[in-house]
């Protein structure tokens, strides 16, 4: 990793790294902090956090009540972020909700889906029950996949996956089976969080509009890393989470077509959602509103809308290079150390490794994920090891765990030689090779 | 850190080469164990003889995967408990689970705790602790289930 390698690199790190204050601190002894695990959680930059924390000081109030000042400014604040938050992701504000996290949102669509058939003629299109079938794929989170298992349990639906193939992709072969008349919902994640794997949203979208069932993608490891537009990708839902894309944790947005959410019955009802309400019955308010009960993450939202603005500055574009040539850099420094396995797509030919991003999950032979992961501590590298929520997917694999790196923004290619030289440590200290 | 604080030498040497792995006849209950974090697995079966707190550990078998720590300790379990009776065996157990919950601050016993005591480091490292105590619960649960725990309840097995 030479110093010209690192002028290369799109991004101005040093400066990048400058907003972060959490990157400067020391761990285990005073080793530099090498955080590769914003696939978990990202760091957030001093810009939202003072966003955060300028919105409590200034305008913090209950949004959507009251006449105040303060309430009127709140509601300001949150909805404007709401729009930036649209913007970003192509698609018009009251499409976005505001849910806690993507895991929520996922349930959200799930239990709506459940409820839609008690929830009289406009909630049609969303009943599922026996006889209708479920299609998700091998490589989900657990987010996309136990919330499925149960809608399926609850309605008597029944629950179909695509599989992986052996390189890490989606075996796309029996997609005109799989996806049939009896479908009424494709869940499936635009990136892997294990493999890295980026998922082709047209092929499935065009599938699943044939035979009029709905989609639901989990953005939640594109969103944050690459240019998304979700109308473009024509999907009918979609989740991501705040906290993987420098915002805070607590917040995240459901997507969902305009025409649909309008039509979708409630999952939360209380406070804020509603349109009347009498002793014995209610009406709800429109999109995004009805999804919305009680009162909000209001901070997050607004700390999240600053997010959004500090990755635009910098740019999706950029970032997604970025973050491309330091997965290519590990991908390529991980083949020229011995008995390390990595997972997902391989380098191809001239199209190099374009439908990956920046995730990067291997096994090193002999010694446990946990184990290495445990070196890499040592040395200050944070790394994520484990199953990485994502269970079925390293059953097909044939591992128990993996390690698995995870790049942002902030990252380097230090960092990178960092990781490399931990994988090496490992191997000597357990005297693998 | 310096990693031989938990990496000590005794568990390296039970890691790479176990004792009492394999899955053996007779047992009176088998039991599989997971750590839902990270996917390490543990079957453990257990062969008693007698009845109550005072039946004789005969042997503990078992196979699974996992990481060193979770693969040695269950090593270092064989060790301890087969050839005792199950109040001795529940006894260090114990004694093992007051010190990986020490958060390192427990001194251990090394009559009662032999090989075991190089786990001291590990305690000091909490997202380990489960995995040096999979085995270790595992056999809890095995004796419950042959109901020669002497009443411990299951409450008592999911807080540990």
């Amino acid at each position: 990793m030479t110093s010209q390698a690192s002028t290369a690199l799109p991004l101005d790190v040093p400066s990048i790294r400058a907003d972060f204050a959490i990157l400067g601190r020391t761990i285990r002894d005073g080793k530099r902090l090498v955080y590769l695990d914003s696939g978990a959680t990202s760091q957030r930059p001093r810009q939202v956090l003072d966003a955060e924390r300028a919105f409590l000081e200034t305008s913090n109030a209950a949004v959507h009540r009251g006449a105040h000042q303060l309430a009127e400014e709140a509601t300001d604040a949150y909805e404007h972020a709401r729009e930036r938050i649209a913007t970003f992701v192509g698609v018009r504000s009251d499409e976005v909700i505001f849910v806690k996290n993507a895991t929520e949102g996922i349930n959200l669509i799930a239990y709506a889906m459940s409820n839609a058939a008690t929830a009289g003629p406009d909630a049609e299109r969303f009943r599922i029950g026996p006889g209708d079938e479920i299609v998700v794929t091998e490589m989900e989170h657990h987010a996309n996949l136990v919330p499925w298992q149960q809608v399926a349990q609850r309605t008597g639906a029944t629950l179909r996956w695509f599989g992986v193939t052996d390189d890490g992709r989606l075996d796309l072969s029996n997609i005109d089976e799989l996806i049939n008349d009896r479908t009424k919902v494709v869940a499936f994640t635009h990136l892997s969080n294990v493999l890295g794997t980026v998922n082709p949203p047209a092929r499935l979208v065009t599938r699943a509009r044939e035979v009029g069932a709905l989609t639901v993608l989990d953005a939640c490891q594109s969103v944050p890393h690459a240019p998304v537009d979700l109308a473009a990708l024509g999907v009918d839902f979609a989740v991501f989470s705040g906290h993987k894309m420098l915002g805070p944790s607590g917040v995240g947005v459901l997507y969902g077509r305009r025409e649909l959410l309008a039509a979708m019955p409630p999952f939360l009802t209380g406070g804020s959602m509603i349109e009347m309400v009498w002793m014995a019955r209610s009406t709800f308010a429109p999109p995004p509103q009805r999804f919305e009960a009680g009162v909000p993450m209001t901070s997050q939202a607004v700390a999240l809308g600053a997010a959004v603005d500090y990755l635009t500055e910098i740019g999706m574009a950029r970032i997604a290079e970025h973050e491309h040539r330091l997965t290519e850099a590990t991908l390529r420094g991980l083949a020229e150390i011995p008995a390390v396995q990595v997972f997902g797509p391989t380098p191809t030919g001239s199209t190099g490794t374009s439908d990956r991003g920046g995730v990067v999950s291997f096994t090193v032979d002999g010694i446990h994920a946990h184990d290495v992961g445990q070196v890499l501590d040592s040395l200050g590298v944070a790394v994520r090891v484990g199953h990485h929520c994502a269970w079925p997917l390293h059953q097909r694999l044939g591992v128990p765990a993996t390690v698995r790196a995870t790049f942002s923004l902030y990252n380097d290619v230090d960092d990178v030689a960092q990781l490399l030289d931990g994988v090496r440590e490992a191997q000597r200290f357990f005297g693998t090779v | 850190m310096r990693l031989d604080q938990m990496y000590q030498e005794i568990i390296l040497d039970h890691y790479k080469n176990p004792h009492g792995r394999g899955l053996r006849e007779p047992f009176e209950a088998e039991v599989h164990h997971v750590n839902p974090t990270c996917g390490d697995e543990v079957t453990l079966r257990v062969h008693l003889r007698g009845s109550g707190t005072q039946a004789r550990v005969e042997d503990v078998s078992y196979d699974g995967q996992g990481c060193s720590i979770s693969q040695a300790a269950t090593s270092v379990l064989t060790d301890l408990v087969v050839g005792r009776s199950v109040a001795q065996a529940f006894g260090t157990l114990d004694s093992f689970v007051e010190l990986m919950q020490g958060r390192g601050q427990v001194e251990p016993d090394e009559d009662v705790l032999e090989d075991a005591v190089a786990f001291a480091g590990v305690a000091k490292y909490p997202a380990r602790v489960k995995c040096a105590l999979l085995g270790w619960m595992a056999f809890k649960d095995a004796v419950a289930r042959v109901g020669a725990d002497g009443g411990r309840t299951n409450t008592e097995l999911e807080r540990s």
